[in-house]
């Protein structure tokens, strides 16, 4: 008798726990998804009004117009961003690779204080020097095209070596000994031996170094200049609601957003079990 | 207190003696660290003085050749079959000396005044002209040195490691070594000079666009260039100490102090703010991993695509829908709350000091928790499960179990990242620069209106947005107080940073994981 309660007691307790689980599931879903399928309802309507939030006329007009209205020109802004993303993205990953296989692999003279001098200006507030980096483009007549900006983003490449030199330490040096004695030099390791292995990290950077780009307002403001051919989505997206336009275009900022997180979601999707990796590896690693 | 006086204390006891020696051993260690400074010092001096040493050795025992080394970089190399190094170095010499030369040394002797004539007016009579002459630009001066002072040290470093190979490479010849252009190419291609090649463009790209403007920045921290000292219409001026000064509000006036009370509430905001941010990310990000991680749920490829659905729209996406959804007068959430009758008069989501900065945490959960989430479960999956399977034989409790097996784990194996994260949050510019703009901006402190320029500071404003709006802000801006605050944060950020970096394993022991 008293064995049956208990096992009745258990089953019981287990189903109300998953029950529970489920409920907090489809609660956390709601509070995350709400407001981008607000976002992408948005996208469709006619004209704005705060208190609906399913849009009583739809539209496709909203997408149509972004690409052929000259006040904003979305068009120029999405080819911007995709360009300096994509450059940014392949330079970017090459040199980080480079700095984090010769601090991880090379054994030199003061490559500790390299490592530790890299640490420390990196905590300097970069946008700080904003001002000088524009000079310099001004310098070498940079400043008014979009290859300034993706300069300044490359510029940066070795100082983000952390996560891909911890995934090197983890490869075992005796792979480089056996290549060594079969002849190979440090170059055809690094390109033939480690590169092969670090797929996943590789993925991760060309990721990382392709949204950053994406998503970047700061520099991309300071950049353009207010010069709207200049701008990425981002600064792009923001000039359409800043004040005192915001419930007029509200509807193309939507769609315009879709636009741009599609592209970007797809690319998760399609990299997702890499991007996890590098998640989970870069926080254990610091 | 020994192991077993801790023992025998109670729950509430043990919990308030940890505390309590929390703050007693930070200030311990610290000490500690500073009774280390002086041999430390010593060392680095010591370091910093025995290339003066190897520089007279090198040159009383070195022959000819060496010592020819010391006027012309590359001379040794050059006669000893490495003419390839040789030259790169005496090329570099050549044109680091002509830009020393005609454009360093000149910018040099204009540093201590910025230069001596900011704009004049002049006049031409035939065809009549009048207009303004920019003769001594102060941004330029203290740009080319610079530059200068970079060259200047790259050359030192290269001449001297040029007279240390020269040196070498006598030595070779002296046992009957041959040294060829081969073996360089060789040792540069693969080889043990393989490093210079890899870090060759990286280094470059580093020291022109992020160490030159430090510098540069890190001086203009003691000028007073702002919108009225706008080179190259006026002049630039040294103005020591006095824009650290405004910060701490030692200047006396009304307008330092209230400026000094301004940046002392937005540090705080930016402490406040980065602290909740992390943690409240960390912890219910972890908290909501081990439930939806729980044994027995299904879905998980759902979970999964929803959760990578929300870390792939860009942030700034979500941050601008979020800015017009809270907006006052014309965002959706009032509306909605209004129509269904839970409010009777709109709420001033992001134009009260108070709310605010609610808003801007509870936000950043919405839009952090997701990644947190994905990162714990990545690593709450390597916990071994054994250590559950005896627990719960042991018969502890699921919230035991987390208290001693998954609190533990995470917190020893993620503290790298929490810091990180801390140090990131200090200088997230786009939560509040797209959310709240820094709004709403301060109207009074201390009771008092405010008749200081605060750059139009705003009370959700963090140090960096604050900076943004005093370097780029469309009417005023100063550059001096702006650079100063960025030390500040620069002081703070490595404070913390430094204590990731000494207590870090992976850093220490790089070669543990191999």
């Amino acid at each position: 008798m008293s064995k049956t309660s208990i096992y009745h007691g258990k089953k019981f307790r287990e189903i109300t726990g998953r029950t529970i689980v489920y409920i907090f599931l489809i609660i956390i879903s709601i509070i995350w998804l709400v407001p981008f399928v607000y976002l992408i309802l948005q996208s469709f309507a006619v004209s704005y009004s705060p208190s609906q939030i399913i849009p009583q006329q739809w539209t496709f007009d909203n997408y149509i117009n972004l690409f052929n209205d000259i006040t904003y020109p979305f068009g120029t802004w999405y080819l911007n961003t995709l360009g300096i993303a994509i450059i940014t993205a392949l330079i970017q990953t090459v040199l980080t690779l480079m700095t984090s296989y010769s601090f991880s692999r090379l054994r030199f003279r003061l490559r500790k204080s390299y490592m530790k001098m890299i640490l420390v200006i990196g905590m300097f507030p970069s946008f700080l020097g904003m001002t000088v980096n524009y000079f310099i483009l001004q310098m070498i007549g940079l400043e008014g095209s979009i290859f300034g900006l993706i300069l300044v983003y490359i510029a940066g490449s070795g100082m983000g070596y952390y996560v891909s030199k911890g995934f090197f330490d983890t490869i075992p040096h005796s792979l480089d000994e056996a290549a060594m004695i079969d002849g190979a030099n440090k170059n055809t390791i690094f390109w033939k031996v480690i590169l092969p292995l670090s797929k996943p990290i590789i993925v991760y950077t060309v990721l990382m170094s392709f949204t950053g780009p994406w998503g970047d307002y700061m520099f991309a403001s300071y950049i353009a200049q207010g010069n709207q051919n200049l701008y990425n989505v981002a600064v792009g997206l923001q000039t359409m609601i800043s004040k005192g336009k915001d419930t007029i275009y509200f509807p193309r900022f939507c769609a315009g957003a879709v636009f741009v997180s599609i592209g970007i979601m797809a690319l998760f999707f399609w990299l997702q079990k890499y991007y996890v990796e590098g998640v989970t590896g870069g926080a254990v690693k610091g | 207190m020994s192991n077993l006086e801790y023992m025998s204390l109670s729950k509430p006891k043990r919990f308030l003696y940890k505390i309590s020696s929390l703050f007693t051993k930070v200030p311990v260690s610290t000490w500690k660290g500073l009774k280390k400074l002086p041999k430390r010092l010593m060392n680095l001096l010591k370091r910093f003085f025995a290339p003066l040493g190897n520089l007279i050795t090198w040159f009383v025992r070195g022959n000819s050749t060496t010592r020819l080394s010391y006027l012309i970089m590359g001379f040794g190399q050059m006669t000893h079959h490495q003419v390839l190094r040789g030259l790169f170095s005496l090329l570099y010499e050549i044109a680091a000396i002509l830009f020393l030369v005609f454009i360093g040394f000149p910018s040099f002797i204009k540093l201590p005044t910025f230069g001596y004539i900011g704009e004049t007016l002049y006049e031409i009579d035939v065809p009549p002209f009048v207009g303004y002459m920019y003769s001594d630009n102060s941004f330029n001066i203290l740009l080319n040195s610079v530059f200068a002072l970079v060259i200047l040290v790259i050359l030192v470093f290269l001449w001297y490691t040029n007279i240390r190979d020269a040196y070498e490479l006598q030595k070779f010849k002296e046992i009957g070594r041959k040294m060829s252009d081969g073996e360089t190419i060789r040792d540069f291609t693969g080889g043990k000079e393989y490093h210079k090649v890899l870090l060759t463009i990286p280094t470059i790209g580093i020291a022109i666009f992020t160490i030159i403007p430090l510098i540069f920045m890190v001086l203009i921290a003691f000028t007073n260039y702002n919108s009225s000292h706008f080179s190259p219409k006026e002049l630039i001026d040294w103005v020591g100490l006095a824009n650290f000064e405004q910060l701490l509000g030692l200047t006396g006036t009304n307008n330092g102090t209230q400026f000094s009370i301004v940046f002392g509430q937005i540090l705080l905001w930016t402490l406040i703010r980065a602290f909740f941010a992390t943690f409240t990310n960390y912890f219910l990000g972890m908290v909501v991993a081990i439930i939806i991680n729980k044994k027995g749920i299904k879905l998980k490829k759902l979970r999964r695509t929803i959760l990578i659905t929300t870390i792939a729209v860009p942030q700034f996406v979500s941050l601008l829908l979020m800015s017009k959804v809270l907006n006052y007068d014309t965002g959706a959430l009032n509306a909605v709350l209004r129509n269904l009758g839970i409010i009777s008069e709109n709420i001033r989501w992001l134009n009260d000091g108070m709310i605010v900065k609610i808003v801007i945490i509870v936000v950043n959960m919405w839009i952090g928790i997701p990644y947190t989430m994905l990162m714990c479960t990545g690593i709450l999956m390597n916990i071994p499960d054994d250590l559950y399977e005896s627990a719960k034989i042991d018969g502890a409790s699921p919230y035991k179990m987390y208290m001693k097996i998954t609190l533990p784990y995470m917190l020893f194996v993620t503290t790298p990242y929490l810091i990180s994260s801390f140090v990131g949050n200090i200088n997230n510019f786009n939560v509040i620069y797209l959310l709240s703009g820094g709004g709403p901006v301060f109207a009074s402190v201390a009771g008092q209106p405010i008749t200081a320029n605060v750059f139009g500071a705003g009370q959700s404003d963090l140090l960096i947005t604050w900076l943004y709006k005093m370097t780029m802000g469309q009417v005023e801006k100063d550059y001096g107080a702006g650079a100063a605050i960025g030390i500040v944060v620069f002081v703070i950020v490595s404070f913390f940073s430094l204590i990731t970096y000494s207590r870090s394993k992976s850093i220490q022991n790089e070669e543990e994981f191999q």
